[in-house]
């Protein structure tokens, strides 16, 4: 109570000499749920089917060329502005504003496959992939929601997962993947020579599995059956059952193939920016067994202001390792964290193809641990051949 | 002849978060009972809050 009240006063009283210039703009990350009907529209502008795909086009063509045209903004909020721009609750209700949104979108898409639209197989799949960028993007907007410590935000996160079926997500991912990133054992940290493709297998049943781990062990502290409807795991996914049911008694049982492309392809967006976020990164094993602790030095980042907007500076993805439960509106960049090449919508679209990935981030790997190669997160399958590929680097090093 | 006397009820925080785990009200989510000595609780559990600090790194608050 006493740090809301003091915050207010800071607010009225002595409302520090800065202004964030992002402020509005944070709401441009709520209405992505209405690109649904901006397709729509424009389907109806130009009798173009095209624009049912807005969007895939969205991600992968116009934020990319957007981050170009706009480029980067490194700059941080001052130190002693954090906490007061953290109390400022207006930015929460931008992150509240998404799920409405997210919902309408959800039943207008279905009602639009439940050939009310009079749509063919095509514009109905570029539909169902629209959608699955929207669940895919509210993942992130269940992410932000997630790490909070209030209830009522926690239980948020769930319902923005339930689309897509990844409810597991939010106790993974803080208990799991927060904890053991950068390391072996982490499923969601990609390591050096993994492909998106041979990650994308091991990260989605790691997830469950591990997930189910942390959940279950819990369970067993408070003396709970794991089977029961406290586990926040089965519950979480009750609601997506919920929803399903709600949606196939409503437009049909011929709704579940497009609502199993939407959310495995909507799944698969969050588990490729997951891939780009530690790519090859590892923490060190100290002489005491334990990892090293977590620093700048073990997340990917990237300034690009078109992505940063559009997934609350989720890129800005160090700040957030090392402070979990800070506010989007209040995370730094880091001049010691690695930087990646361009915003994460860009790189996802390059995980798609291994070549090319490796061709851009492998010797950004090597260069961020000075040419030392066995210092990287290495695939264990992969091991042999990226030491031959990059120990000649420190070899020819050391003979020079 | 002197009384047992119980161990005054300490509290340790997250130097991350500063998420407090106070022996007396424990944290009956994560299945730790009011009461529950710090001395109960296993050294891989990790900060509920923001997950980057397991139990060894926790700071005593003084009291």
């Amino acid at each position: 109570m006493t740090t809301t009240l003091a915050g207010r006063a800071v607010r009225s009283a002595e409302r520090p000499d800065w202004r964030d210039g992002k402020r509005y703009l944070w709401l441009i990350g709520a209405v992505v749920p209405m690109f649904l009907f901006l397709g729509w529209g424009l389907v109806n502008l130009t009798g173009l089917g095209l624009f049912w795909w807005i969007g895939p086009i969205f991600i992968y063509v116009l934020i990319p060329l957007l981050d170009l045209a706009i480029g980067t903004d490194p700059t941080n909020p001052p130190d002693d502005i954090v906490a007061w721009l953290e109390q400022d609750r207006y930015y929460r209700w931008v992150t509240y504003a998404f799920l409405p949104l997210q919902y309408i979108a959800i039943f207008v898409g279905c009602w639009l496959l439940a050939d009310h639209g009079g749509l063919s197989i095509v514009d109905k799949l570029g539909l169902t992939f629209t959608l699955g960028t929207l669940n895919g993007i509210a993942i992130n907007t269940a992410h932000e929601l997630g790490h909070k410590k209030e209830h009522l935000e926690r239980w948020l996160s769930k319902i923005a997962l339930a689309p897509t079926f990844y409810g597991h997500f939010f106790i993974e991912h803080n208990r799991g993947h927060h904890v053991r990133v950068a390391t072996p054992q982490d499923p969601a940290s990609s390591r050096l020579g993994e492909s998106f493709w041979a990650f994308w297998p091991r990260t989605v049943a790691g997830s469950v599995r591990n997930g189910w781990t942390v959940e279950r062990s819990r369970l067993r502290r408070t003396g709970k059956r794991t089977w029961s409807p406290r586990n926040d795991i089965l519950n979480a996914w009750a609601m997506s059952v919920v929803l399903w049911g709600v949606l196939l008694a409503l437009f049909g049982v011929g709704m579940l193939p497009y609502l199993a492309i939407q959310a495995i392809f909507g799944f698969s967006l969050l588990e490729a920016v997951n891939y780009l976020e530690h790519y090859g990164l590892a923490r060190q094993r100290l002489e005491n067994g334990r990892w090293e602790r977590v620093s700048p030095r073990h997340s990917w980042n990237n300034n690009n202001v078109t992505t940063n907007l559009f997934l609350y500076h989720l890129q800005r993805h160090s700040d957030h390792h090392a402070n979990p439960t800070r506010r989007y509106q209040a995370l730094r960049h880091y001049e010691q964290s690695p930087q990646l090449p361009s915003g994460y919508a860009a790189m996802v679209l390059l995980c798609y193809v291994p070549p090319l990935w490796r061709r851009v981030m492998d010797h950004r790997v090597l260069a961020h641990y000075g040419g030392d190669v066995t210092l990287a997160n290495i695939s264990p399958r992969k091991r042999d051949k990226v030491l031959a590929r990059y120990a000649r680097a420190v070899d020819a090093e050391m003979a020079a | 002849m002197r009384r047992w006397q119980p161990k005054p009820m300490a509290a340790f925080r997250c130097e991350v978060c500063d998420y407090v785990y106070d022996e007396a009200a424990g944290e009956p989510r994560e299945g730790f009972a009011p009461g529950t000595p710090w001395d109960d609780v296993p050294d891989e559990w990790c900060c509920p809050d923001c997950g980057v600090r397991e139990k060894v790194d926790f700071v005593a608050v003084a009291s």
